[in-house]
């Protein structure tokens, strides 16, 4: 069976030229959750316009379902269920009316589209809420209620374009576990997000974009283990001490990538608990104090700030 | 076609679920009636006039007025529904690119003529004669015109003060340089000259006593020029999500 979708090369400028995409490319396999984790304005909203026919790219080639975005954008609208960052819901409207609507602009009628309403209504848990209008629903709720209306026509891709945004962390959970049950038979999902944890939890593969490429991917196990070891975090007393800091512990056996952002000074060490006496020690001699001193398991974080982090910096600088 | 019923269908139905504005809206086309028609009585007097009764003249002014009023607004809708996500929701549908606009100038002609509508019986009722049906094509027609500007508009400057700029400066301009409340013969020659440009005025003389084709010619020519222009504007909207 083909990919779900395909992206090869997209390019996209913006007036004023802002580069968004930069050849990007990925693949998502049928009854895959590709997780797309980058920072803002990295270009992950710009990809799902692409692959969901909102925009066109400047160049490269994208295939959805197995349709041609920019070649048969029609086919595509009708394989691809998409949840955007702004709704989109009707307020004025209930929950059923946006449902229903929904179905009809898909072509569905009468008592199958009424039985897929009542059905997706119950799925997601809104089924007491459906004849008031959505103007007085959560803010979970109605985010519900937006992937129900991307599933209504029984999409074979779904594109979540940051999910989870703005609800608070009950909402979060609840809709995590609705998307990791949508996760299963043939599927595919791209969530985009840019909450790590939200990747680690719901996502197969992970894909990493910073200035409008791939940086990185591979399972969340694989991008971990890549990384060899634990982090070891120091925080030193002034900033002005960072540089010679970095040059203390570079110096040493079984420390690597050694990088600071302010007074706080990260490397990694394949045991991070029993480095850490020496570090310390050289550090004291040198006459440079530390405050602080954690050690952690590599997590997604550190994948993504090793591979985003320098973006991150310099936007912060910015 | 079904997917602009749809669509169409959904507006109707979140129009009718406002009924204070849908009151105010039939509320005040009946205080410029009384009031003008107080205010301007006897004016009908003055020499030239030609007519008896100035209610009789007053109702199609204040149809056409009416018309524009509220069909100058309809920028705010797309850019609301641009805001909140609705008009990209739609748009990643197979519905036809189409269906999108043609809702809402279908929904924006239909509130038109039954406002009209209704001015046009309260009229009757308080005992003015003027031709109904004709009138209420020339204001759907206008309000078409105004509705696609309005909407052009939006998508353009994607900014609210804008459009509610735009239409405080051109809402009472364009009714007083028309014959909506007083015969153009009694206007000074430059305004008469203005007038005789403005689409509101096109409505006006389609829709009184005598049609006039050429007028009514124009309107529909530029309510479809309209409109063609705000379909280009979406097709730019939707080059630059």
């Amino acid at each position: 069976m083909s990919a779900a979708v395909t992206a090869h090369e997209l390019v996209k400028t913006y007036p004023k030229g802002v580069t968004a995409l930069d050849r990007l490319s990925l693949t998502v396999e049928p009854g895959e959750v590709l997780g797309l984790l980058g920072p803002n304005g990295a270009g992950k909203s710009t990809t799902v316009k692409i692959l969901t026919t909102l925009a066109r790219p400047d160049s490269g080639t994208a295939s959805v379902g197995g349709h041609d975005v920019l070649r048969h954008p029609e086919r595509v609208r009708r394989v691809i269920g998409v949840v955007s960052q702004r709704s989109g819901l009707d307020p004025a409207a209930s929950g059923r009316e946006n449902l229903m609507l929904q179905g009809h602009l898909f072509g569905m009628r009468g008592a199958t589209l009424r039985r897929r309403v009542d059905e997706l209504l119950e799925t997601v848990g809104v089924a007491d809420a459906q004849h008031r209008a959505v103007r007085g629903w959560s803010g979970g709720m109605q985010r519900r209620l937006d992937i129900a209306l991307g599933l209504v026509h029984r999409p074979a891709v779904l594109f979540l374009d940051e999910p989870t945004t703005g609800l608070d962390p009950e909402g979060r959970a609840r809709l995590w576990t609705e998307i990791a049950r949508l996760a299963g038979a043939d599927l595919a999902i791209l969530l985009t997000t840019h909450y790590l944890d939200e990747a680690d939890r719901l996502a197969d593969r992970v894909a990493i974009v910073a200035g409008g490429r791939i940086v990185t991917q591979g399972t969340p196990a694989q991008l971990k283990a890549e990384l060899r070891g634990d982090a070891v975090h120091l925080e030193l007393r002034e900033t002005h001490e960072a540089l010679d800091a970095v040059r203390v512990v570079t110096a040493l056996p079984g420390l690597r990538d050694v990088s600071v952002d302010q007074r706080r000074l990260s490397a990694r060490a394949d045991d991070g608990a029993a480095a850490v006496p020496g570090v310390l020690a050289a550090l004291e001699t040198a006459g440079l104090p530390v405050t602080s001193v954690t050690v952690a398991r590599p997590s997604l974080d550190d994948v993504y700030l090793k591979h985003a982090g320098q973006r991150i910096a310099a936007e912060v600088a910015a | 076609m079904s997917g602009t019923f749809w669509l169409t269908a959904r507006r109707l139905r979140a129009l009718i679920r406002l009924p204070a504005f849908l009151f105010i809206m039939l509320i005040q086309p009946a205080i410029w009636l009384f009031l003008f028609g107080n205010l301007f009585r006897r004016v009908v007097e003055l020499p030239g006039f030609g007519t008896g009764s100035y209610l009789d003249y007053l109702v199609p002014g204040v149809i056409v007025m009416s018309a524009v009023s509220s069909n100058m607004w309809s920028g705010m809708g797309v850019l609301e529904e641009i805001d909140r996500g609705t008009m990209n929701r739609f748009l990643i549908t197979p519905v036809s690119r189409g269906a999108i606009l043609n809702a809402a100038v279908i929904e924006q002609a239909l509130s038109t003529a039954v406002q009209s509508l209704i001015i046009a019986l309260l009229g009757m009722a308080a005992g003015a004669s003027f031709p109904g049906v004709l009138l209420i094509v020339a204001s759907v027609l206008l309000g078409t015109v105004f509705s696609a500007f309005s909407n052009t508009v939006g998508m353009l400057v994607r900014q609210r003060e804008t459009i509610i700029g735009l239409n405080t400066l051109l809402l009472l301009p364009l009714t007083f340089l028309s014959s909506a409340f007083i015969a153009r013969s009694l206007m000074p020659g430059w305004m008469q000259a203005i007038a005789a440009g403005n689409p509101v005025n096109w409505a006006l003389q389609s829709g009184r006593e005598s049609p006039d084709l050429v007028a009514g010619g124009g309107l529909l020519a530029l309510a479809a020029a309209m409109v063609w222009l705000s379909t280009r504007t979406f097709r730019t909207y939707q080059n630059a999500v």
